[in-house]
Order: structure tokens, then C-alpha cells, then sequence
């Protein structure tokens, strides 16, 4: 499998870990009302899509950069690679 | 003050750099390059680049390896870089690098960290696609990557055409300098 690096380019699989659902970067805030039953969806609730998913893997073996990968996962085609740091900015999650 | 006599030693234990020739390639380990990692603090990549600039140090983009004299550096991964200088005259690397960039990077010391494998002569794509997953025979001059060569994570430099530098960590020197070597022996 090759993953298009958005600053790289292609780069091998056998580079990357791969961590689980994107959705890990919208981490509840500990301290709101009801952290309990959001941290426990957080923590244990995934949905197990057949078809696209957003996913993250980290470049290990590279430039150490976290990516979500959209990938589909009855084909594995991957269509589309973008640096997690971007993705939680958009978000407002990160600096 | 105490009067040591500590012998210095090359990272792969000899009291000399340790060099070897298979064929049309030679494997030279390379120990007079200090070495210093220049990371941006956030938001501060546009004041780190012209500091570099005002001061001659190349910061390369994605994947490139540049040379000035005396400094050379090669990406490594966004806002950062490794950069080169002479052992000799740069021997307290971050000490040299300080007064360039203040407060807008972090700066750390890597010379002792890596061993520095130079391998040239002809033939090296046939040679290095034995061992990791860069195309040198493609890769331009001057391509630097972080890539996997026997599950060692090292940095692959081509600074020319016959030329390709591998850096990789110190204590595994031996397994890296017996991996190329075992390479070369079996393509020349």
C-alpha cells in the first residue's frame, strides 16, 4: 500500500503506524458536565464504517508527521491525505 | 584540574575512521561533521528563515539537502532541520547556532547522537535498492529522506551523483556499517 504524503509524496506503508478513527482528535474537555459519559463514549464507542474512513496514521519511519487518511475500506483505495495538524486547526482543537 | 587520558573514539570503536572498499564503492565512516537540530518555535518559521538567510545557513525544503560553506543542512521534518558544520571549527555546534536564531528555534546538540556511513563510487542504486525504499537512480541531487534500512530509521543524503551520505543512530553503527557492507558484497 502507498500513502501520498502531502509533503512528500509517495511513500511506502511499511513507513507508517496506523493509530485508529480520526475522530481520536476531537478529545472531550475533562472538566465540562458529564466528562464521565463523553470520555466513555471517547474512549470506547467506534463506528466500524464499510465504505470511506477517516484515519490516523503516523510516519514513523518519515518525517514523523501524523496524517489523516480517508480511506475506503472495502477497496483500500485512499482518497485523501491531509496532515493531522491541519485537520485540528481547522477544528480550533490546536495552536 | 585532572589530567585525563581518554583516547577518543570513532563511532564504530576504532581510534580511526573505518573505511572499506567492495568493489566499485567505498563505505567511509565520516566523523569530522558536527551536527545540530534547528526546530522553529511556533509560529516563528518566517523570523528563523531570515535569520538563516542573514547569516548564510541553508534551510532547505521537504525531502532536500543543501551545502553553503560553512554550514549544510537537510530537512527533516516541518519547521526543521539538521544542519552541518565543520567538527573542527564548529565543535560546540549549538553554541554556533545560538546567536543566529535566539529565542525562534530550539537548537540541540545531535553530533554525538549519529553515525555518519559515506558511501561513493558508481553502481549505488543498484546497491541502495537492497536496502531501503529511496530510488536513487530518480532521486535528484541533493534529495534527503528519513526512510527504513534493515528496521534502522536512517537518513538517506545523495549529496551527488556518486556520493550518498547514510546517518543513522550511533548505537547501532555496527549493525548499520554490517548491513551496507553485507549489501555490497552481494551486488559487486
Amino acid at each position: 500500500m502507498i500513502i501520498n504524503h502531502p509533503i512528500l509524496g509517495p511513500r511506502d506503508s511499511q513507513e507508517f503506524v496506523y493509530l485508529g478513527d480520526a475522530a481520536l482528535i476531537d478529545r472531550p474537555d475533562g472538566l465540562a458536565e458529564g466528562a464521565l459519559d463523553t470520555f466513555h463514549d471517547y474512549l470506547y464507542l467506534r463506528d466500524n464504517p464499510a465504505g470511506l474512513h477517516r484515519e490516523l496514521w503516523y510516519h514513523e519511519q518519515g518525517d514523523r508527521s501524523w496524517l489523516v487518511v480517508t480511506r475506503n475500506t472495502l477497496t483500500h483505495e485512499i482518497t485523501q491525505v491531509e496532515l493531522a495538524r491541519d485537520v485540528a486547526r481547522a477544528r480550533g482543537r490546536s495552536k | 584540574m585532572a589530567e585525563h587520558r581518554l583516547k577518543p573514539l570513532c563511532p564504530l570503536g576504532g581510534t580511526s575512521p573505518a573505511r572499506a572498499s567492495i568493489g566499485p564503492v567505498t563505505l567511509t565512516e565520516v566523523v569530522d561533521v558536527a551536527l545540530a537540530s534547528v526546530s522553529a518555535r511556533l509560529g516563528r518559521t518566517a523570523e528563523v528563515a531570515a535569520s538563516a538567510a542573514a547569516a548564510g545557513i541553508p534551510l532547505p525544503g521537504p525531502g532536500r539537502f543543501e551545502a553553503r560553506a560553512p554550514f549544510a543542512a537537510f530537512w527533516l521534518s516541518p519547521d526543521s532541520w539538521m544542519v552541518e558544520a565543520p567538527f573542527a571549527t564548529h565543535e560546540d555546534s549549538r553554541a554556533a547556532l545560538l546567536p543566529v536564531f535566539g529565542d525562534a528555534a530550539s537548537i540541540t546538540e545531535q553530533t554525538d547522537a549519529w553515525v555518519r556511513i559515506d558511501v561513493t563510487g558508481e553502481g549505488l542504486p543498484a546497491l541502495f535498492e537492497r536496502l531501503c525504499n529511496v530510488d536513487l537512480a530518480t532521486a535528484q541531487e541533493g534529495a534527503a529522506t528519513r526512510t527504513i534500512l534493515e528496521h534502522m530509521g536512517v537518513y538517506v543524503v545523495k549529496r551527488g551523483a556518486a556520493q550518498v551520505s547514510v546517518i543513522g543512530a550511533r548505537s547501532s553503527a555496527a549493525a548499520l556499517w554490517h548491513a551496507l557492507d553485507t549489501a555490497a558484497h552481494s551486488v559487486f
